[in-house]
């Protein structure tokens, strides 16, 4: 149940945004939880939005990750 | 889009795999737990308990809101919907075992159950049916629980009740590791739960117990890294927390989040289903919202009720001391179809995932998933 999908911000009026889970699937969620902007990335858990993503962070991620497995295997 | 797909990449993670067999300790034996259904989902589906050395376990705790909502509270629901109220619940909760009924049986019976995607829609339909008692059981973990916040802070009409059945994790991980006889030597902490919740609730992990802490988001990748990140700790000798999941959770979390639950809930001692009485981890409605509260308003209360029927082990699947298959009904008296304990029932129940997931490798039966089309 604490199952959540990133869908992106498509549009915002007051604190419904219409969100788009990927190929086309367009859905009406509340954003009263979180900061967004059109064009983030948001957490939707049961109707709600409960967080932004953080594009720098999912790539900076990454990155350790390749960093660690490099450096480690030297 | 590359950059996201790597997440899933094959590649990396049989690197990461055996960078954990390089780094997990050759004699003895590693037990971590996790507290999510997600993460058993992600774990089973991917096999990446195969790809652990033999040593390394990693089980799965109480993460599944609907398998620990104790049947007193179905009953209670149930009550609701046979005095006829409506009852608005997600769709998991549905088949839920009560002690002598389901919501589902009650449906049977001619009770109005609506299944709802979120609080949203129940509050939705109160609205638009003025003449009706409406109710929404109020199931989920902190994940759950702001929206059915924010909700009530939007005073909905007075025909809707709640019955708050919202329970927290850290409380039930505190019961978890303090279990001598589990043996646990480190927790994936819950990706949703902490972007919520934040990092401070795992604080006395590692500092009262030494326990690596490490919050995990729910790629195959980021399983393994935060098994690696344990592993790597124990090495070192040196628990702490850390937070593998950093594109989803901050430090302090969902600020707004937290405050709006404080404002609409207090916390009590919660019952958990088949497992016992755990020290402030249930939500209950703050006096304030008196009015939204079901227990008073259709005057309903369930003290106990039957949690767990004869022969089912789900009170040790829960806190992972066995494994769904070491449960004698597991596949034979209790089914996705046809489920006796809670843990089949819901898509994040611990067995409910091993059998398909065991449906899905042997391929014995033709697909039982309720939510696919029928062929």
């Amino acid at each position: 149940m604490c199952l959540a999908i990133p869908a992106k911000i498509v549009s915002i009026k007051e604190d419904k945004a219409k969100v788009d889970f990927g190929e086309g699937v367009l859905r009406e969620v509340n954003v009263t939880l979180v900061k967004a902007r059109v064009g983030d990335y948001v957490l939707v858990h049961a109707g709600y939005a409960i967080q932004v993503l953080d594009e720098k962070e999912a790539l900076e991620t990454l990155r350790l990750w390749s960093e660690i497995l490099e450096a480690e295997q030297k | 889009m590359a950059e996201k797909l790597r997440f899933r990449d094959p590649n990396l993670a049989k690197r990461v795999a055996e960078k954990i067999h390089e780094v997990a300790p050759k004699e003895g034996t590693v037990k971590i737990c996790h507290v999510c259904g997600t993460h058993e989902w992600t774990i089973t589906h991917f096999g990446i308990r195969s790809l652990l050395p033999e040593n390394v376990e990693v089980i799965a705790g109480p993460g599944c809101p609907v398998c620990v909502t104790p049947a007193s509270e179905v009953d209670e629901a149930v009550q609701l919907a046979l005095k006829g109220v409506i009852v608005t619940c997600f769709g998991d909760v549905l088949r839920v075992p009560g002690s002598k009924m389901s919501l589902l049986d009650a449906k049977a019976e001619g009770a109005n159950i609506r299944i709802v995607y979120g609080v949203s829609d129940a509050v939705k339909m109160a609205k638009n049916e003025a003449d009706k008692d409406f109710t929404f059981f109020a199931v989920g973990f902190e994940t759950t629980a702001p929206s059915t916040a924010v909700e009530i802070l939007g005073k909905p009409s007075e025909n809707l009740s709640f019955l708050v059945s919202h329970r927290l994790i850290p409380p039930a991980m505190k019961m978890l590791v303090e279990m001598e006889d589990l043996n646990l030597n480190g927790f994936i902490a819950p990706g949703h739960v902490s972007t919520i919740i934040g990092l401070k609730p795992y604080e006395i992990f590692p500092k009262n117990y030494g326990m690596p802490t490490v919050v995990v988001g729910f790629e195959p990748l980021d399983v393994l890294f935060g098994v690696y990140m344990i592993l790597k700790q124990l090495k070192k000798g040196k628990p702490r927390l850390e937070n593998e999941y950093t594109r989803a959770v901050r430090r302090e979390g969902n600020t707004k989040a937290q405050e709006l639950m404080q404002k609409v809930f207090g916390v009590v001692d919660g019952n958990w289903r088949g497992l016992c009485t755990i020290p402030s981890s249930k939500f209950m409605l703050d006096e304030e919202y008196a009015a939204y509260d079901a227990h008073l308003k259709h005057n309903v209360k369930v003290e106990h009720g039957v949690d767990i029927q004869k022969g089912c082990r789900c009170h040790l699947v829960i806190i992972g001391k066995i494994k769904p298959t070491e449960c004698p009904l597991f596949m034979e008296a209790c089914t996705p179809q046809k489920p006796v304990g809670a843990c089949m029932v819901s898509i994040e129940g611990t067995c409910r995932i091993w059998a398909k997931t065991i449906n899905r490798l042997e391929n014995k039966q033709p697909d039982f998933d309720l939510n696919s089309p029928k062929p």
